[in-house]
């Protein structure tokens, strides 16, 4: 019979997990009886198809089916009072888990290429985020990690639940009113001056290395002049983020409209377009990958201008607010309740952001599918 | 026709002139903002006082705009005056230098870029060669760049603090958190960058997958490593000021920035954007530096 090199290690993975099941637990005792069953269980579902070679969609389907019931096994391990190093059966799982999804995700990741499928390209990195959740939480309260260190996910949970009303209105004062109308203003401003300064070589010149400069300079730190300027309510942030955003907008409008090259400019001439008919039909097309970039850009750097300029002086509501105000009071997991907010709508904003850049630019050779 | 010399052409054809003109431009729009910021102070003073009320010219209003003490928008001069008593005036290492401030924050600024650069130079060498953490990792690699990670920074530093974790390294942190992304970004582009051409070639010499990395796609990598670079230091300035906002800091840029703005002193905070702005751009510009010798190094030709 031959062996190949995975089987080995899937075979020392099922003694691992086997093992795990005669080491001491601490304070929890022993395996309590349904988690005992749930792992072994899992091991079996998990680890012999592998053995047998078992190919294709069934064995990464049972692959996850057994990372997820040794996942829940495991964690009824740590309610039932597993802590700490006097747990080593615990950690020995944890061990085998993680192995377990591993091979879950790798099994993910080859489905996806086997079947050409967009939702199946997110079953991978969703699989790495559950698992990295399920660690911090296990790992909080498996080692009794003060709160105020870092908070388990459940109990982030709680906070967001809890106080859901005041994570809304800080939502609204720093998303809705503060970042949204400084981030049009910034990209509109932006755009405007890009279109006309390229009508002046002079300024363009000019404009390109300084506008280069600037992106590179901390202007988040403008914020105490401004609200010095604007007042503590949101006109002043949406003033930081109109700075932040305006010169990254500026330089990548520049470069877009010198995106297209001579023969294809030539080409609008033989047609006798006019300067806005080029403008408009030729080069702003050619320049719409560059204004993407800089809108996907200014996403991130106006929530992180909003939330900023709200540390040096806010009215009592909004994200900055909120997260010095509960920094304060060691309420840490209010504060990750608010990151949690923030994230998600950072990456809502860029994700929807990159949808439309797929939809206006569908031309552009990486969004091209290749013909098979 | 005339030959034009070099200096001309350059002259016409260069950034040089243009940039000038503008940065000069910028100036007088600032003094004319000053003058006319500041404006309704002066005046507001004018018509208190009897002496002056109604007998105030022109030129009192722009002289009084710009050397008030606690402007709306301090002058250009002004701020220049200010960096010259904090930079020169007094010795490097007193707490009452920008100088010393500028250090605390580059000092943590470059430990946390040596940092990020590594640890984004080994997550993109793992990314190019274990497929399944490519799928898996990549996307959020990207995912947490759209986290405003800087405006937890605050949190980072003061639950550092609570279990007595303080001074440089909490600020580094966030430095190299913000430089990690660039650089993990263009390395897996820079190592993934040869051709499929030149891997067959270097697969005729029946090289292991170690030498294909050493002389291939490490060498190759260069050239999209650098620009990564460029725009992880600029990150991590920010990220050492930004760091130092919240703990009301003792030292650092970020702390005479809320300093100056606690008490309102406008001149000082202005002096420390100048000079946090020129910290960055002399970073950018060492790291430019670094580039062209090490390019030149490798063999590459302007």
């Amino acid at each position: 019979m031959n062996f190949r090199r995975g089987d080995i290690a899937v075979a020392l993975t099922a003694i691992a997990g086997a093992v795990a099941l005669f080491l001491p637990l601490g304070a929890a005792g022993g395996w309590p009886r349904q988690d005992m069953l749930l792992w072994i269980a899992a091991l079996i579902v998990a680890i012999l198809p592998a053995l047998d070679y078992l190919a294709g969609p069934a064995s990464s389907l049972l692959a996850l089916l057994g990372a997820i019931m040794g996942g829940a096994a495991l964690y009824g391990l740590v309610d039932a009072g597993a802590r700490g190093i006097h747990a080593p059966g615990l950690w020995l799982g944890i061990i085998v888990l993680a192995i377990l999804a591993w091979r879950a995700m790798a099994a993910a990741a080859s489905l996806a290429v086997a079947y050409k499928s967009n939702l199946l390209h997110l079953a991978a990195p969703i699989l790495l985020g559950v698992w990295a959740i399920f660690m911090w939480q296990v790992l909080t309260v498996g080692f009794d990690i003060p709160r105020v260190l870092l908070p388990p996910p459940s109990d982030i949970a709680v906070a967001m639940v809890g106080s859901a009303h005041d994570l809304m209105l800080d939502f609204v004062q720093t998303f809705i009113r503060a970042m949204i109308p400084g981030y049009l203003i910034g990209c509109g401003a932006g755009f405007i001056v890009g279109v006309l300064v390229d009508r002046v070589p002079f300024l363009q010149r000019g404009l390109l290395p300084l506008g280069n400069l600037v992106s590179a300079l901390p202007v988040v730190a403008v914020a105490p002049i401004m609200v010095m300027w604007f007042g503590f309510d949101w006109q002043s942030k949406a003033a930081v983020v109109v700075i932040m955003t305006f010169f990254p907008m500026l330089v990548s409008t520049i470069a877009g409209l010198a995106a297209l090259s001579r023969i294809e400019l030539d080409l609008m001439r033989t047609y006798a377009a006019s300067y806005g008919q080029t403008l408009w039909k030729a080069r702003l097309q050619a320049a719409m990958p560059f204004i993407f970039n800089a809108l996907k850009i200014n996403s991130t750097l106006a929530l992180i201008g909003a939330i900023v300029a709200e540390f040096f002086g806010t009215p009592v509501v909004g994200m900055g607010f909120r997260i010095s105000t509960e920094v304060g009071r060691m309420n840490i997991s209010m504060v990750w309740a608010t990151i949690v907010v923030a994230a998600v709508t950072g990456s809502a904003a860029y994700g929807g952001l990159a949808l439309m850049e797929r939809i206006v630019t569908f031309w552009h050779p990486s969004l091209r599918k290749v013909a098979s | 026709m005339i030959p034009m010399n070099n200096v001309a052409r350059r002259l016409r054809d260069g950034h040089a002139l243009p940039v000038t003109m503008l940065v000069l431009a910028l100036i007088a729009i600032w003094y004319v903002g000053a003058v006319w910021l500041n404006s309704q102070r002066i005046i507001d003073g004018y018509n208190d006082d009897d002496d002056m009320k109604g007998k105030w010219t022109m030129s009192d209003l722009v002289r009084d705009t710009l050397s008030m003490n606690r402007p709306v928008l301090p002058a250009p001069d002004q701020v220049v005056m200010e960096l010259d008593r904090s930079v020169l005036e007094v010795a490097p290492t007193s707490k009452r230098s920008l100088l010393y401030h500028a250090w605390v924050t580059l000092s943590a600024a470059f430990v946390g870029f040596a940092l990020g650069a590594l640890l984004g130079i080994a997550l993109a060498v793992a990314i190019v060669h274990v497929k399944t953490l490519e799928r898996a990792l990549m996307p959020w690699v990207i995912a947490s760049q759209t986290i405003p990670i800087l405006a937890i920074a605050p949190m980072i530093i003061v639950v550092l603090g609570s279990i007595g974790f303080v001074g440089l390294m909490p600020k580094a942190f966030i430095s190299a958190y913000l430089c990690f992304f660039p650089v993990t970004i263009g390395m897996v582009k820079g190592l993934t960058s040869p051709e499929p051409i030149q891997l067959d070639l270097i697969r005729t010499y029946s090289a292991s997958k170690s030498q294909t990395f050493r002389k291939l796609r490490w060498p190759a990598s260069f050239a999209f490593l650098f620009p990564s670079l460029k725009i992880a230091v600029a990150l991590a300035v920010v990220g050492a000021i930004v760091g130092e906002l919240p703990t009301g800091a003792a030292a650092g840029l970020g702390a005479r920035l809320l300093a100056g703005s606690y008490y309102g002193q406008t001149v000082q905070i202005w002096s420390a954007l100048v000079l946090a702005s020129l910290v960055a751009g002399l970073s950018v510009a060492a790291v430019g530096w670094a580039e062209r010798v090490t390019m030149r190094h490798m063999g590459a030709r302007p």
